[in-house]
């Protein structure tokens, strides 16, 4: 099962950054504890389209978000309001973690110590919707990064697929293996950034046997949870990637060695 | 060169966690010799032992302690000095190189440097940012995908430095 993965990664340190004028248009955003980026290819002013799609990401994260007391989920998960009394956003992503909790064989899960937290869906899911939000302006060729979870919208420029960086977990700021695609959503769960956070839904406690865990596929709300999923799974992960057609993962061990799926697209 | 400035500027205003540009024309600041000498004064202290969280932080509220920006220059390359950033580890200053359009030199002005770990992690983390910049362009990666990473932990990103690029 496991592919040995070549992976080429040169640095030469001598070619400076070229900025082209106005062939990108580069917006970053903080927002749910982390950073958003937008880079949108497509000519023209895209000012207003972010301003749009960045207000709404807030909003997003004034009803999801748990570090909030007043959120539409903290209320939810003290049992202040039902469901019914939510905002409707909030019954969408609880039937996504509900249909893929079923789809990862309930390695990926939306509840904790008997509450819902739909949490590990919800950056995943409003980057995917950010990224149609934006095509909807107009923007075809764009991509939107949430805190490391990437949706790809049509190519970067005329010819080229997008070139997706895969994080290496124990070098900080380098690139392990790189992923091509138009139209692509790649999605990465791992320790190196914010420690073993991840819980197993069976066992409670948090998963520690991968680095990482990187999934592809078409959409970002199914690769993130897949890619929860596929953490949490470990080396099995592989064999229950290779039966889902159209998506591809890449798991990095303690010591480093990458293990891929077949369709793997590096 | 005044273009190139003020599509820096400009767009900067979303960034805010690393370069929030003032540039004053008159004022001129002096580029440090290297990244490794101390600021006078002891200004990269650090207010506390660095304590990685794992909550996510009011990223909108950080940035700005001290540093006025500046911009100085002469002939074809113009240097900009971006506010202090607060990070968990203390103030991280960046500065950039622009020259005809193009971002030549990022480097870390201002970082913390008086706990070992501190050290440890900036003789590391940032000069190299500078370098994975530079090789993702070469590459021509277009985007990073890894663990997910806290407002503070983007400043060390591949991610930010391939944002910067596209500034």
């Amino acid at each position: 099962m496991t592919v040995p993965m070549t992976v080429s990664m040169t640095v030469p340190m001598t070619v400076p950054m070229t900025v082209p004028p106005s062939a990108r248009t580069v917006r970053v955003e903080p927002c749910m504890g982390t950073v958003f980026s937008f880079d949108i290819r497509d000519p023209g002013d895209w000012t207003g389209a972010v301003a749009d799609v960045v207000a709404w990401l807030h909003r997003v994260d004034r009803i999801f978000s748990t570090y909030r007391p007043d959120s539409d989920v903290s209320r939810l998960q003290r049992r202040e309001i039902r469901l019914a009394d939510a905002d409707l956003l909030v019954a969408e992503v609880l039937d996504r973690c509900a249909d893929l909790e079923i789809a990862t064989g309930g390695h990926f899960s939306a509840r904790r110590d008997g509450r819902i937290d739909p949490t590990g869906l919800v950056k995943g899911w409003a980057v995917e919707a950010a990224s149609r939000r934006l095509r909807a302006h107009g923007a075809a060729d764009h991509a939107v990064n949430g805190g490391g979870d990437v949706q790809l919208a049509g190519e970067p420029e005329p010819g080229r697929e997008w070139t997706v960086g895969v994080a290496d977990p124990h070098r900080p700021g380098r690139i392990l293996a790189t992923v091509r695609g138009r139209d692509l959503a790649v999605a990465t769960s791992g320790t190196a950034e914010r420690g073993a956070h991840v819980l197993d839904p069976f066992t409670g406690r948090p998963v520690t046997h991968l680095a990482s865990a990187t999934v592809t596929g078409p959409d970002l709300s199914t690769v993130d949870a897949y890619a929860t999923a596929a953490f949490v799974l470990g080396r099995s992960a592989l064999p229950w990637v290779d039966g889902l057609p159209g998506y591809a993962a890449l798991l990095v061990d303690l010591d480093g060695r990458q293990h891929a799926s077949a369709a793997w697209p590096g | 060169m005044r273009r190139a400035l003020f599509a820096v500027s400009g767009t900067v205003v979303g960034l805010v966690l690393l370069l929030s540009f003032k540039t004053h024309p008159a004022a001129v600041s002096t580029p440090p010799a290297a990244i490794g000498t101390p600021q006078a004064g002891g200004g990269a202290a650090p207010s506390a032992t660095p304590s990685p969280s794992s909550a996510p932080s009011s990223a909108g509220g950080s940035g700005g302690s001290g540093g006025s920006g500046g911009s100085s220059g002469s002939g074809a390359a113009k240097t900009i000095t971006g506010e202090a950033a607060q990070t968990r580890y203390g103030p991280v200053q960046v500065q950039i190189t622009v020259s005809g359009g193009t971002v030549t030199n990022v480097t870390a002005v201002d970082y913390p440097q008086t706990e070992p770990r501190d050290i440890q992690i900036n003789s590391f983390a940032i000069p190299q940012l500078n370098q994975e910049a530079t090789a993702a362009k070469s590459t021509n990666i277009d985007i990073v995908s890894g663990a997910t990473y806290t407002s503070q932990g983007y400043i060390q990103s591949l991610q930010s430095a391939l944002d910067r690029a596209g500034l």
